[in-house]
């Protein structure tokens, strides 16, 4: 019956989220809009959880902040696909804990003609040591205003720097107007 | 003038601004949800300090996270102490940390770099 083969469909679509989730060591994913009370929740859980399995206070702060920075770039700026009823503000959020590191991945619509400017700015934090990475926040913090949508355009510095990490990112074509960012920090433990 | 006393929450920093009995402080977590609407009074209070303020003026910051949206407002906090103390007040800042937070020490050491108010660093047993 209908009903029946349905149902089938859905549980092996939980079966494959589970698996998924499993071999990938996902302790956290969720889709949807990024609110503040979502912020709130996920980065108290993720602390709690970190606190429970002994986490290195150090890491937990990292972890912490970039978790922040990463939810509020979604909130702040994932557009939304003009062909379809999907929401501003919306996007995947993953927490992956692996034995060497934490990574913190975020995936959002955005919109095309923000992809160079958004790959510029990434591409020059990743080609920056230690100390031009400090420059370039101070640079920013003090001319920068905080833009329409509250951003300080502080974000992706403040991650390469808490993180020590480049931050891995790829855009991948949606239609005409939109394209997928996926955005990946990593911590190491 | 009137005191400003907000209790800190898990996302809003704790707040006493208390002009008669001189204690300063913003200490806690900030990451409010409109950094702006959170901290526009906190700076008209401080601007309309600015004109009656004398004698020692000690401000602490205890901060135990912020993200990079409090920053900026953090720094306008700071700009507004600035601007008393370029006009001769006797103004300075405690920035505490606890001590193996580097983050937040090098938070402390950049503020100081940018604005022109004395701010000692202060650590800790955290």
């Amino acid at each position: 019956m209908a009903d029946n083969s349905l149902n089938d469909l859905f549980i092996n679509a939980v079966l494959d989220f589970h698996n998924v989730m499993r071999s990938n060591d996902i302790s956290l994913v969720y889709e949807g809009e990024i609110t503040h009370s979502i912020t709130k929740a996920f980065t108290s859980l993720t602390e709690k959880k970190m606190e429970e399995e002994e986490e290195e206070g150090k890491i937990q702060k990292k972890v912490f902040h970039v978790m922040v920075e990463c939810l509020q770039n979604i909130s702040k700026h994932a557009d939304n696909n003009i062909n379809s009823y999907s929401k501003d503000g919306r996007g995947i959020f993953m927490v992956h804990k692996g034995d060497q590191e934490y990574k913190i991945t975020t995936g959002n619509l955005i919109a095309k003609e923000k992809v160079e400017d958004l790959r510029e700015s990434l591409d020059l934090i990743n080609s920056m040591n230690k100390d031009e990475l400090k420059a370039l926040y101070k640079k920013q913090i003090k001319e920068g205003h905080l833009s329409e949508k509250k951003g300080a355009g502080l974000g992706f510095i403040d991650i390469a720097r808490k993180t020590g990490n480049n931050l891995i990112y790829t855009f991948k074509d949606v239609d005409n107007e939109t394209s997928f960012f996926i955005l990946t920090s990593t911590i190491k433990r | 003038m009137e005191t400003i006393k907000i209790q800190g929450t898990d996302d809003t920093p704790g707040i006493i601004f208390d002009a008669e009995n001189k204690i300063f402080q913003i200490s806690g977590r900030s990451m409010p949800e409109d950094v702006t609407a959170f901290y526009e009074p906190l700076l008209m209070w401080l601007e309309e300090y600015a004109e009656i303020a004398e004698g020692k003026i000690i401000f602490e910051f205890k901060l135990e996270y912020f993200n990079t949206a409090s920053s900026k407002l953090l720094l306008d906090v700071l700009m507004k102490l600035e601007e008393m103390f370029e006009d001769g007040k006797e103004v300075s800042v405690k920035w505490y940390f606890p001590e193996d937070d580097e983050d937040m020490e090098e938070a402390g050491e950049e503020y100081a770099d940018i604005v022109d108010v004395p701010i000692e660093l202060v650590s800790y047993d955290g």
